[in-house]
């Protein structure tokens, strides 16, 4: 049982889609209901046991726990296992689930295919992070897409059709490349099993193609094909452009599921394969990642200043929150990566709850545009305490979880590169404008518009699952530690291992910048 | 010629002596109303034969002083042919029968277009080669035109035949160069004839033949055929072209290059690569403009045979394995398609617009997802089959250095997915409307449900297709 603990919580969703699609008939209220219930009750169970799991960890133990390993075809291996930098991915990801399945309580149309959608979601989802073998972490990965896919198409807003297509296209075009790099990373080194892949020192000789000059090699194609994938999950800007309109077009729950855990796999990605495989390709395009992270940041706030959309508004916004985790990441040091990872799973509860409060006024009013409203106080206290909960944890006031990711990027970048760091510290200012800004527009002023009138405030559920994420969001703030104690080891040794890689080729890669200068 | 030689022929001249028979109790007897009878004896002949073959001798026969030989590869290839042509005869049978098609030398054609593919995929010299070509290529001209009524059958049947025509001649212009400057017409002579140095008229009968064998695959630029006969022939019969013929051709492929041309992997590589790359692109791109199911799954079809190159191309024992895997996948996938296809219909006529298919989930949502599964799959998606097929051919591509190819392989399948994306669009989220009737006899239903359930189930083992496979590849490749 130990042993398959992982498999459990991985295929415990599937499992209940499969009862759904095969055992429950008729779309009468009844059947209605008892989907939802099947799938609060599978993504509670399969909560509990991965909380099971993270007690079970051992945070001192900077390997993979809990592996599992099988034979599977074309001599790949099913292997799963957890480490201290995927543990928390994995809670993130089994804590939001039944809160998203909550959220959408009020959904009418096509309800059981909707739950089994998202059941089938966070099978992938989960296999994600705990795949360690180099083809079913793309199997995962992929396979993600088709879910999501159906979620915009079938239950989005207006423009559903064109952005589930773009979502789709862009993702796959990344990720396709990213399969040719994992076969020549198993052709180079002999094995898909991740563990072994961790271990293998990929070429770093520069050599030449079609007369460009390749500086770190193989290591540097390997990394830009990783990084054309996991750039446009994330997404980094100028490939972000995706994530508006696939976010303003899907339901609330899709947009929360997509903000709070889908662009996660583009950071664990880099965090999992990049960083730890390519050391020498991600040296050499580190200054690049950590501009494109600074311009991200500042842009992608100017641009949600201007949005009049409440939830392309906050997906811009999650833009420049991912910018300060790819900052971390590429800043390569203890500090830096701590706080990437922080911010990522802080960035999962605010920006699921900054979703989900769109998603509170969606459901009364059916317009997502901020001109609509004004003055929300007057007849929604308890919801404007919430909503101003999250816009402040979004703007990173200290004592929410927002601060410490903030505070740690920055703190890692500025031993890195000052001025990224300089440019960078700006959009913590711009995300005060736009969040506060937004937040007046909607809550203050007084209440003139004709149709808010009878708006009534959040009913009980909606309450109760807005709950749990100010609790987290609260602990995470004022003790980060309960984060960083369980990631810290893994991370060291991550650095550790990052930086041991660079020195003996640290010369020759600043040989050959000097070269090309 | 020994008992040993038509021991080893017994699977073909039991077929043909069948077809025969058949024909001659048909056309004496009952003519049409045996019919139904007819294609599903045959299809049950099929299906023993191909336990036959498939549980039959190991090793490899070269009989009939050297024409015809039995090996794991051809073996393979043949099971494949037979159990691919077994499900499109019973499928279509109820199709047929309610629109009055159903022809008695329907089921006979479709035997002999498969004694054929057989003499197809064991062919060791270029006589039995273009025997085997011609026998296939005459019994299919015929089928395209089987509705007789129809201008657009008759035509779909004339085209065929006048392209194929041509591309036989093309093909015997090339054999006869290579006969001439090799001095025999065994692949055996041949290989060891180039071994010493390729003159050029030899590499000019190649390119020819090559060009000959790309018609038939409907490779690009040599493709131009492909979307008028699909679109032009009753659906049974697309689906039949679109299956079992495509397995011989590439077989014959992989058959001619690596037993004739074996030691010259870099002469026909290069000719192999550009056609796999120009069948991907051309494939992807002008399937994106099409309306109608079957010339899109025709364009479909031209890409597919593009990545199945590409595992050709490579030259390696691993490169034709997975070809042949990619070839088991593809018409797998095309089978479960064409069932559905074949069920499209509004009012009793058949229907194959795609705009047909508009909120047809709501109507059936489990033929809907079945058909999703299929989509996904040929879109080549994990977890589905379909993404092991391709990923098969990349790896042998990026495995023998052919890194670009993988690159370009990887690209086209981005393009391709956009249209196999669309029809899943149309089904789910289409404009409201009253979507096509989809009437399926219990058999249709069970090709579509049961080759959907393969596509999810493969990512097991992939029902342990990859030991036969890696054997027939090496037999081939030494």
């Amino acid at each position: 049982m130990e042993n398959q603990l992982l498999s459990i919580i991985t295929f415990l969703p599937l499992v209940a889609a499969l009862i759904l699609a095969l055992f429950m008939r008729g779309d009468d209220a009844a059947a209605r209901n008892g989907a939802k219930w099947l799938a609060l009750f599978t993504t509670s169970a399969t909560f509990v046991i991965s909380l099971f799991v993270l007690l079970r960890f051992d945070p001192s133990n900077t390997g993979f726990q809990f592996v599992e390993e099988r034979e599977w075809i074309l001599g790949l291996t099913y292997k799963m296992g957890v480490d201290g930098i995927s543990i928390l991915f994995v809670m993130l990801t089994t804590f939001l689930m039944p809160i998203t399945i909550w959220s959408c309580w009020n959904v009418e149309t096509r309800v059981k295919e909707y739950m089994i959608a998202f059941l089938v979601l966070e099978t992938l989802m989960l296999g994600v992070f705990m795949a360690l073998d180099l083809v079913l972490f793309y199997l995962f990965f992929e396979a993600g897409l088709i879910p999501m896919f159906l979620i915009i198409g079938i239950w989005g807003g207006k423009e559903r059709i064109y952005a589930a297509f773009k979502f789709f296209l862009y993702t796959f075009l990344g990720s396709v490349l990213m399969l040719v790099a994992m076969i020549a990373m198993y052709l180079d080194a002999g094995t898909t099993d991740i563990v072994d892949l961790l271990a293998h020192d990929f070429g770093s000789e520069t050599f030449s193609v079609l007369g460009i000059q390749v500086v770190g090699g193989l290591q540097t194609m390997l990394f830009l094909a990783f990084f054309a994938s996991f750039a446009v999950k994330m997404p980094m800007w100028p490939v972000h452009t995706w994530l508006p309109d696939a976010h303003v077009q899907a339901p609330t729950a899709g947009s929360v599921v997509l903000a709070a855990i889908l662009l996660k796999m583009g950071g664990y990605g880099f965090l999992r394969f990049s960083l730890p495989m390519f050391p020498v390709g991600s040296d050499v395009m580190a200054p690049l990642v950590l501009w494109m992270s600074a311009i991200a940041i500042v842009y992608t706030s100017l641009v949600a200043l201007a949005q009049t959309d409440m939830k392309k508004l906050i997906a811009y916004s999650s833009v420049a929150h991912m910018g300060f985790v790819t900052m971390g990441i590429f800043a390569a040091n203890q500090q830096g990566v701590d706080g990437a990872i922080f911010q990522m799973i802080s960035h999962g509860f605010i920006s699921g709850a900054l979703f989900l409060c769109v998603g509170v006024i969606y459901d009364r009013m059916h317009t997502r545009e901020i001109d609509a409203y004004g003055g929300l106080v007057n007849r929604m206290p308890a919801y404007a305490l919430v909503f101003m909960f999250f816009t402040m944890a979004n703007v990173g006031l200290p004592g929410t979880s927002g601060f410490v990711g903030e505070f740690l990027t920055l703190m890692g970048i500025f031993q890195v590169n000052t001025w990224v760091a300089a440019v960078a510290a700006t959009g913590v200012i711009l995300s005060a404008g736009y969040a506060l800004w937004l937040y007046r527009r909607v809550v203050f002023g007084d209440l003139i518009k004709e149709a808010l009138k009878s708006i009534t405030d959040m009913d009980r559920r909606e309450k109760a699952i807005f709950a749990p994420l100010i609790a987290m969001t609260l602990i995470l703030g004022v003790y980060p530690s309960l984060v960083t104690d369980i990631i810290g080891p893994s991370v060291t040794a991550l650095v550790t291992d990052y930086q041991a890689a660079l020195p003996a080729d640290a010369t020759a890669v600043a040989l050959n910048e000097g070269h090309s200068e | 010629m020994t008992s040993a030689d038509f021991q080893t022929l017994l699977p073909e001249i039991v077929l043909a002596g069948y077809a025969m028979a058949a024909l001659m109790v048909a056309v004496y007897t009952t003519k049409d109303k045996l019919a139904a009878t007819l294609v599903w004896a045959t299809a049950g002949l099929f299906v023993a034969l191909a336990l036959y073959i498939g549980a039959g001798g190991a090793g490899e026969r070269l009989v009939f002083n050297g024409l015809f030989i039995d090996d794991p590869f051809a073996r393979f290839a043949k099971v494949t042919i037979l159990l691919s042509a077994a499900a499109v005869l019973v499928m279509s049978q109820d199709y047929m029968t309610r629109r009055d098609l159903l022809r008695f030398e329907y089921p006979i054609l479709v035997t002999l277009s498969v004694v054929g593919m057989m003499v197809m995929v064991s062919s060791a010299d270029l006589i039995t080669l273009y025997m085997g070509l011609e026998l296939q290529s005459l019994a299919l001209y015929v089928i395209a035109s089987i509705r007789r009524d129809s201008a657009k059958s008759s035509e779909a049947g004339l085209k065929y035949f006048v392209l194929g025509a041509l591309s036989s001649g093309l093909l015997l212009y090339g054999a006869s160069l290579v006969y001439g400057y090799a001095g025999t017409t065994q692949f055996a002579g041949i290989l060891s004839t180039v071994q010493d140095g390729v003159p050029l008229g030899l590499l000019f009968g190649l390119v020819f033949m090559l060009a000959g064998l790309a018609f038939k695959v409907s490779a690009a630029p040599f493709h131009m055929w492909t979307p008028d006969v699909y679109e032009g022939s009753p659906t049974p019969v697309t689906a039949f072209f679109a299956t079992a013929p495509k397995v011989a051709a590439m077989a014959l492929i992989a058959r001619l290059v690596q037993d004739a041309f074996g030691g010259i992997p870099g002469q026909w590589g290069q000719v192999l690569a550009a056609l796999a790359v120009v069948s991907m692109f051309l494939g992807a791109v002008a399937a994106i403009g099409q309306r109608d199911i079957k010339r899109l799954m025709a364009y479909s079809s031209i890409a597919h045979m593009g990545y199945a190159l590409i595992g050709l191309c490579v030259g390696t024992a691993y490169g034709v394995q997975a070809t042949m895997i990619y070839m088991a996948i593809y018409v797998t996938m095309n089978v479960g398609t064409f069932a559905f296809i074949l069920s499209m219909e509004r009012d009793g006529r058949p229907v194959s617009d795609i705009a047909g298919l508009n909120q047809f989930a709501k109507k059936e949502p489990l033929k809907a997802l079945a058909m999703l599964v299929l989509l996904f799959s040929l879109a080549g998606v994990p977890p589905m089959v379909g993404f092991f097929g391709k990923f098969y051919v990349l790896k042998a591509a990026v495995d023998a250095g052919w890194v670009w190819l993988a690159v370009a392989g990887a690209v086209a399948s981005v393009i391709g997915a956009f249209y196999y994306l669309r029809i899943v669009y149309y089904m789910y989220f289409g404009a409201e409307q009253e979507p096509v009737d989809s009437r399926m006899a219990p058999v249709q239903w069970g090709m579509l449900v049961g080759v959907a359930a393969i596509m999810l189930l493969g990512i097991v083992n992939l029902f342990g297709i990859e030991a036969p496979a890696a054997l027939a590849a090496e037999a081939l490749v030494r």
